[in-house]
């Protein structure tokens, strides 16, 4: 799916967010997000979502401005504590969204099964998410964002409370299901390194207010990475640097 | 909440959340020590009673004599009930269950209304307070008036009254449904039965629960005092003030037992339902 951000802004009462954010994302691309804390990137991906509508500007998915939850769109929280539901196991909560495409429970269930199977979580479907470590519960969350095979998939800070050796686990996770699905997504991420490890594009967002975009870069790295072979080469820590430079307005 | 919850906190998201945990532990030793103090207090006021010798403090060796042969000593075809318990205590029981039947339904379908909306909240938030600050024993006469003596009046009683505690906690509960889950429901585009049903109930389960217990004592209460007055013509309050007047002092005792030992009962049913229901599957989140 292509996505087209065309002059958008956003705002809360008198405090401007996002200003003029023009980008367009064509089909496949993994776009990653960076900027400060507090600088509207979830802000950007919520509307995207069209969980917010946007107050300037439009956002359009495969020509269709967003007015509501784009079809075929899935969303990654950092909170994966709060975005499962406790109450359902992890084979149910993986599950629910399938409920639309009104497939028989027996049909649901064993989906649910074969996608936690690709996050790595055979044999978890009957626990409950908290009874999962905090990188076992995004991989959960993950599988209930693949489980109705996205076209474009939104993840917001998903590694970022997760231990260094769990984030860079899940980061090959997801660039393998990106290699293999090719869903456009959009990745928003406050660490540099991680941004340019995972992206084919780093696109970074000045400080609030009025976030805009501010270094708009293709990542030309071998498509295949690996975590140690990849941070070594020359140009990963040229991009790297180039992106930290920016994103401390130096 | 960014880190999973360790055992210990979740265990204590479990107890603040599944209503009154005996503090007091349940191994068979602490069971036992609980039944023991239970024993004592019997035996003292067995002790007392029979030494003072008043006719209005009967000792409860006599109370209980009294109870099994007034409603447990029928046949056993029967479940041991007598003809009294079949015709003052199941009619109680019945309307009693009617009673919060009704509230149980409506208070928590009427809180999910109220609590979904900011709007509705709002508006409907100071009229709730005052309906539920209004002593419920008080609005019985209004009930006589509307519908006269007999069953439906007391129904009605019952179900007004205990409507208040579920409707205002489900209204609380579904309110506080974390803002993040909504916006997952919204994604996964959930429709409104579906985001009631995976959502919004479970979220507010804990609270409907606090509501139901405060309810269910309500209704004991007001089951028994719509029987009290003058013109009711069965029921366990009915055997009270019928007693009271033929000063049988140890029947009277007898019905206190009995709605004592029912109140326990129900409220003790309604928690292993609770537990049923929210036990497995909560977290602190």
């Amino acid at each position: 799916m292509t996505l087209r951000l065309d002059s958008l802004g956003q705002r809360y009462g008198d405090q401007r967010v996002l200003h003029d954010i023009t980008l367009t994302v064509p089909d496949g691309q993994l776009l990653c997000v960076v900027g400060p804390s507090g600088c509207g990137k979830s802000t950007l991906l919520r509307t995207i979502a069209g969980l917010h509508p946007a107050r300037e500007g439009t956002v359009t998915v495969d020509g269709t401005p967003v007015t509501g939850v784009p079809d075929r769109l899935a969303v990654v929280f950092q909170d994966y504590g709060r975005s499962l539901f406790p109450w359902l196991t992890v084979r149910d909560n993986v599950a629910l969204p399938l409920r639309r495409r009104g497939l028989p429970r027996a049909e649901r269930r064993a989906e649910a099964e074969r996608i936690l199977e690709r996050v790595g979580l055979d044999g978890a479907g009957r626990r409950h998410p908290w009874q999962l470590s905090g990188g076992m519960q995004q991989r959960v969350a993950i599988a209930r964002a693949l489980v109705c095979r996205p076209s474009l998939l939104l993840m917001d800070e998903p590694f970022g409370s997760l231990d260094a050796q769990t984030r860079e686990d899940l980061e090959d996770l997801l660039l393998e299901v990106h290699r293999t699905d090719g869903a456009t997504i959009v990745f928003v991420t406050h660490d540099i390194d991680e941004s340019v490890y995972v992206g084919d594009r780093v696109v970074v967002l000045s400080p609030a207010p009025a976030s805009h975009v501010v270094l708009d870069l293709p990542v030309e790295l071998p498509g295949k990475r690996d975590q140690i072979g990849t941070r070594g080469l020359p140009e990963f820590v040229a991009l790297r640097a180039e992106v930290g430079r920016v994103v401390r307005g130096s | 909440m960014t880190q999973a919850p360790t055992p210990a906190t979740r265990r204590a998201g479990n107890a603040s959340r599944r209503g009154p945990v005996n503090p007091a532990g349940s191994t068979p030793r602490q069971v036992l020590l609980r039944l023991l103090v239970l024993l004592l207090a019997l035996a003292l006021w067995q002790a007392a009673a029979q030494a003072h010798g008043s006719v209005y403090f009967p000792p409860p060796g006599r109370i209980a004599r009294r109870a099994h042969e007034l409603w447990f000593s029928g046949p056993v075809r029967r479940a041991f009930l007598t003809d009294a318990a079949v015709a003052d205590v199941l009619p109680s029981l019945g309307r009693m269950a009617a009673g919060f039947g009704i509230a149980a339904v409506a208070g928590i379908g009427a809180g999910v209304a109220v609590g979904r909306s900011r709007w509705a909240y709002a508006l409907c938030n100071p009229v709730l307070q005052f309906a539920r600050a209004v002593p419920p024993p008080a609005l019985v006469p209004v009930f006589v008036v509307v519908l006269d003596f007999g069953a439906p009046m007391q129904i009605a009683s019952i179900a007004f009254s205990a409507v208040w505690p579920v409707l205002v906690n489900t209204a609380e509960g579904v309110r506080g449904t974390d803002p993040l889950r909504l916006d997952v429901a919204a994604v996964l585009r959930l429709n409104p039965l579906e985001r009631l049903r995976f959502l919004l109930l479970p979220s507010a389960l804990p609270r409907i629960f606090a509501g139901l217990r405060l309810s269910l004592s309500l209704s004991l209460i007001l089951m028994v005092f719509s029987e009290l007055l003058p013109g009711t013509a069965n029921g366990v309050g009915y055997t009270l003030t019928d007693a009271q007047s033929r000063s049988d002092l140890l029947t009277v005792w007898a019905v206190l037992l009995l709605l004592g030992v029912l109140g326990y009962l129900l409220n003790t049913a309604l928690l292993a339902v609770e537990r049923r229901l929210i036990g497995r599957g909560r977290s602190t989140a």
